[in-house]
């Protein structure tokens, strides 16, 4: 199972989740786990996700997913888990 | 499983502190265009770099999105062009046509440079070498991506001190040729002492005989992020210091190892090195100067930076070999001069002079770099800096390399722009005695005793 990564970090506003949910659901990705905490006052959620079901590319996910995080005013990345598992765990 | 924080420490490298991958290079051989007939050279050059690197620039990009993580140069190097071209090319005009159709085929498959006009006389120089150091200045002009090395001298064989005769009046024949654009061409030129193989840096990238036909090389960078991971730890030991070198040298090399597997799956072609440098740019944070600078020195150069980067330069290499299954190219910190803000503002304040440089390239990788000098600088005077350099690289055991610019028309205080990832430079001052003497000799100094192994 391709795992992605995705991360929704800035101003905490109504509605975040929803929107990212919504866009996930539509695209048949299936969200593993969510963990969501505030930082320095900054909204910080991670997500999980199963993208293998879905008939977009990562590559694609990820700049639609970028978009919507322009338009609610929040930075969102959709990552291959790859970089953090290689970068933190030996 | 990984954490949120663990997240975010990773996307506030890429975003905050300028981590990427600087380069990944498709290493081709052309020893099967070797040809008597220079079109037909020419024809198959072309036909193999365009076939073997079609999908190298978008899936480089392919990566950068799929990881987040940004792959800012996709390169080509290529066997050195003074043996695919010495059977066809009876003139330097000849290897000049071989220049012209590198340049195209970088153009057509999109990478901004291609590395290996290239000659390696470490001993002696044959007919085709000789033609093609005298074709440089004409192929560096009248193309835009391709970049020239010439490997001088080695450990095991000495300096050949005539090319290095011949290498000064060379770079000042390039500054000439490319005068109209403050001796841009010097840029893309670089002479080697041991020069590695599989280097994916420009300007100094060739693909080497002892390499497979085609191969991916990587190159990671990273200095911003050492340099915010040691604002966490200032004013601590040596010890806490170098603890944090390397963890941090660790997780951006595997962020390049990562980078090298993909792309080398991808595009169907074996893996080769990860090189673990610490390539500065001119964007602010993104400096190796700044990293001399939090390490405890008011400007590089200032007394104590030789040690601080040879501290540097060893922990970057002891965190990064973990992280990587092939380590090579030239592996350690560059201290190029107009590609670094911080490095530019240490010669500004007269804190930086070339002396302290050529002290600084004996503990790192790699050399005299990105240096703009007076344009009206004699051409034994440049041989003799290269000498300088080649006896560093020879007797020490380690690559080195001078990549200089002689301004034409410019002198001391006046600054050179050259734009883009080559950055800008303030003008700095030569040594104005002579060392015609040494430099007319002629011949080669031999190889050091400690060169004899067997």
């Amino acid at each position: 199972m391709k795992k992605t990564i995705i991360s929704v970090v800035g101003q905490d506003t109504v509605g975040i989740i929803a929107k990212v949910c919504t866009y996930l659901a539509e695209n048949n990705i299936n969200i593993l786990d969510i963990s969501q905490t505030i930082i320095d006052g900054y909204f910080n959620m991670m997500m999980i996700t199963d993208t293998s079901r879905s008939e977009k590319k990562l590559d694609q996910i990820s700049t639609e997913l970028a978009e919507i995080g322009k338009e609610i005013g929040v930075v969102i990345h959709a990552q291959h888990e790859d970089i953090f598992t290689k970068m933190h765990r030996i | 499983m990984i954490n949120i924080f663990e997240v975010n420490e990773t996307n506030k490298m890429i975003e905050q502190e300028n981590l990427d991958v600087r380069t990944i290079t498709m290493g081709i051989s052309l020893l099967d265009c070797i040809d008597a007939d220079l079109q037909q050279v020419n024809r198959k050059v072309y036909e193999k770099i365009t076939r073997l690197a079609r999908n190298l620039v978008e899936t480089g990009e392919e990566i950068s999105r799929e990881f987040g993580i940004p792959v800012v140069n996709k390169r080509i190097s290529v066997t050195p062009i003074a043996l695919i071209g010495g059977a066809a090319c009876k003139a330097p005009e000849d290897f000049v046509t071989l220049a012209e159709t590198l340049d195209q085929a970088a153009k057509e498959v999109g990478v901004n440079f291609i590395g290996g006009y290239s000659a390696m006389v470490s001993k002696g120089m044959t007919k085709a070498d000789e033609m093609l150091i005298r074709s440089i200045p004409e192929a560096l002009a009248c193309t835009e991506r391709v970049c020239s090395s010439v490997n001088l001298g080695s450990t095991k064989t000495g300096i050949n001190m005539d090319a290095v005769k011949l290498m000064g009046e060379i770079v000042l024949a390039t500054a000439n040729a490319t005068k109209d654009q403050d001796s841009l061409g010097c840029a893309k030129l670089v002479v080697f002492c041991n020069a590695p193989d599989d280097n994916p840096f420009m300007a100094g990238a060739f693909h080497g005989v002892t390499e497979a036909d085609a191969i991916i090389n990587v190159g990671v960078s990273g200095p911003g992020v050492v340099k915010t991971a040691l604002e966490k730890v200032r004013g601590k030991d040596f010890e806490v210091l170098c603890e944090t070198i390397k963890k941090t040298a660790f997780k951006v090399t595997r962020v390049g190892q990562l980078v090298a597997k993909e792309a080398s799956k991808r595009l169907g072609i074996p893996f080769g090195i990860v090189d673990l440098s610490l390539a500065p740019t001119p964007a602010i944070g993104d400096s190796v100067a700044d990293i001399l600078h939090e390490i405890g020195v008011e400007y590089a150069g200032a007394p104590g930076t030789t040690a601080a980067l040879a501290l540097l330069n060893d922990q970057v290499k002891k965190g990064g070999v973990m992280a990587s299954s092939y380590v090579g190219g030239l592996s350690g910190a560059f201290i190029p001069v107009s590609e670094d803000q911080g490095m530019i503002d240490a010669v500004k304040a007269n804190a930086l002079t070339l002396e302290k440089l050529e002290a600084m390239t004996c503990v790192c990788s790699v050399g005299l770099d990105m240096i703009a000098i007076p344009g009206d600088t004699k051409a034994t005077t440049i041989s003799g800096i290269i000498a300088d350099e080649c006896a560093i690289g020879m007797v020490n055991q380690k690559t080195t390399a001078v990549r200089l610019i002689p301004v034409i028309g410019k002198g001391v205080g006046e600054t050179v722009e050259f734009g883009g990832l080559l950055g800008y430079a303030p003008i700095m001052p030569v040594n104005p005695y002579s060392c015609d003497a040494f430099v007319n000799r002629g011949g080669r100094i031999p190889a050091p005793i400690h060169s004899f192994k067997n």
